[in-house]
């Protein structure tokens, strides 16, 4: 669902001349808009992108699951709680599909697992902001998937062949996601004064992290080029970030909430939506792990894994039993 | 960490019948039986297939990309053009061909 433009790789230069053949020939692939299959040549560089943009998408869509899982046994209808439960179902699918495409790069699902729990990995920062209301579930459906969106449809199109066709799957998926969150939020800002009020609320503590998503400003993102270059990347973190504030300002007038920036104008010259400032402190701050709930995310992930370990020991037991069996008596049916 | 990792599977979808096995990704199960079920879980959330096949990606045997220019390229049609249809010419009054 979610990735963060954050750091890139800086060594893209290649070592070896012979490297530099076979680097300028993938270029030329790439720019011919051909795409890389798995076990292509392919600079190292390029990899490591790949591995650490697709897990730390990967991890976004696992962690994901906390804030809006804390809601399943809360929703207020027997249909809203379907609706939930599908929805944090598909981020756990969404981020298989991503893990699938990162291991074709050569990195063992373990060890993705293993960056995430000590923490070496990074998640989509927007995950560390808590979920007190019902209407957070709308406001996440609505404006982060909704930017989530925005920059995943143009990773459709990515170089690399498997993460293009896992964003595929991702994308018709989670048209849905949001659909469902506008939803919430109409339902709310048309019920009684104090849903409105709720539902404003969850806009007023959503929008900045919401448009934060899109990571820091082209001129202090020094490694997009890299990216785009590579046709990984294909628009800047400002202009999809334009795109989702110019679709999403009109969405607010209809629910008749009100986006919390004073500063918010229409440039009637380039027809955009203008914001007031963007508050990057906050923004790193969260990241760097000190955002309201970083700690509890992680916390939870750790002891699931722990907890789980003996699942995964007797599933992997019971497997191996049934192999000796199978062995001892061929003729008797798994 | 387990010691020992749940091993991986390629799994394949088949939308339709009548139409072929499709690839649609991976997963890592115990088992085979473990394998079917995840491939249900994660690929068929939305009626996506008919069928679903499972496989060990250790039973793959893939051809090398390092090879293609010797192994696939001589079939290419630029290189055996005769082998298509459009490569001859036929009257347009000899109708369908």
């Amino acid at each position: 669902m979610y990735t963060q433009s954050l750091s890139l790789d800086k060594s893209a230069a290649p070592t070896a001349p012979e490297d530099a053949i076979y680097a300028g020939r993938f270029q030329a692939k790439v720019d011919a808009e051909h795409k890389v299959e798995p076990n292509d040549w392919m600079p190292e560089a390029y990899r490591k992108t790949l591995v650490r943009q697709i897990s730390q998408h990967a991890h976004s869509e696992i962690i994901g699951m906390q804030p809006e899982g804390n809601w399943i046994t809360r929703a207020p209808s027997l249909r809203r709680k379907l609706q939930l439960l599908a929805k944090v179902q598909d981020e756990a699918g969404h981020g298989l599909y991503l893990y699938s495409a990162a291991e074709t790069l050569g990195t063992a699902r373990e060890e993705m697992d293993d960056q995430l729990l000590t923490g070496k990995a990074k998640y989509s920062s927007i995950f560390n902001y808590p979920t007190p209301t019902w209407a957070d579930i709308g406001a996440i459906g609505w404006l982060v998937d909704g930017a989530a969106i925005m920059n995943q449809i143009p990773l459709c199109r990515c170089s690399y062949g498997p993460y293009a066709r896992a964003m595929i799957l991702i994308c018709k998926e989670e048209s849905f996601h949001q659909r469902q969150g506008y939803e919430i939020m109409m339902t709310l800002s048309t019920g009684t004064p104090a849903q409105k009020a709720m539902a404003q609320d969850a806009l007023n503590r959503w929008w900045w992290p919401s448009i934060m998503m899109f990571g820091p400003h082209d001129k202090d993102s020094q490694h997009s080029d890299t990216s785009m270059k590579w046709k990984i990347k294909r628009f800047s973190n400002d202009d999809l970030r334009q795109k989702f504030i110019d679709a999403t300002v009109p969405q607010a007038e209809f629910l008749g909430l009100k986006i919390p920036d004073p500063a918010l104008k229409f440039n009637t010259t380039t027809k955009h939506w203008e914001t007031g400032p963007i508050d990057w402190d906050e923004f790193w701050r969260v990241v760097k792990g000190d955002g309201p709930c970083n700690k509890e995310r992680m916390a939870s992930k750790r002891s699931a894994h722990a907890d789980g370990e003996w699942v995964r020991e007797a599933a992997l037991a019971h497997a191996e039993k049934e192999r000796t069996r199978r062995r001892a008596a061929p003729h008797r049916l798994a | 960490m387990s010691e020992t990792n749940w091993p991986l599977y390629e799994v394949f979808l088949r939308p339709r019948d009548g139409l072929a096995h499709k690839h649609v990704g991976s997963l890592h199960a115990s088992d085979d039986a473990m394998a079917l079920q995840n491939a249900r879980d994660v690929y068929t959330r939305r009626g996506e297939a008919m069928s679903i096949w499972v496989v060990p990606s250790k039973a793959i045997i893939a051809s090398d990309p390092g090879d293609a220019d010797t192994l696939l390229d001589p079939a290419t049609r630029d290189r055996k053009p005769y082998r298509h249809p459009t490569f001859y010419d036929i009257p347009d009054e000899v109708g369908h061909m």
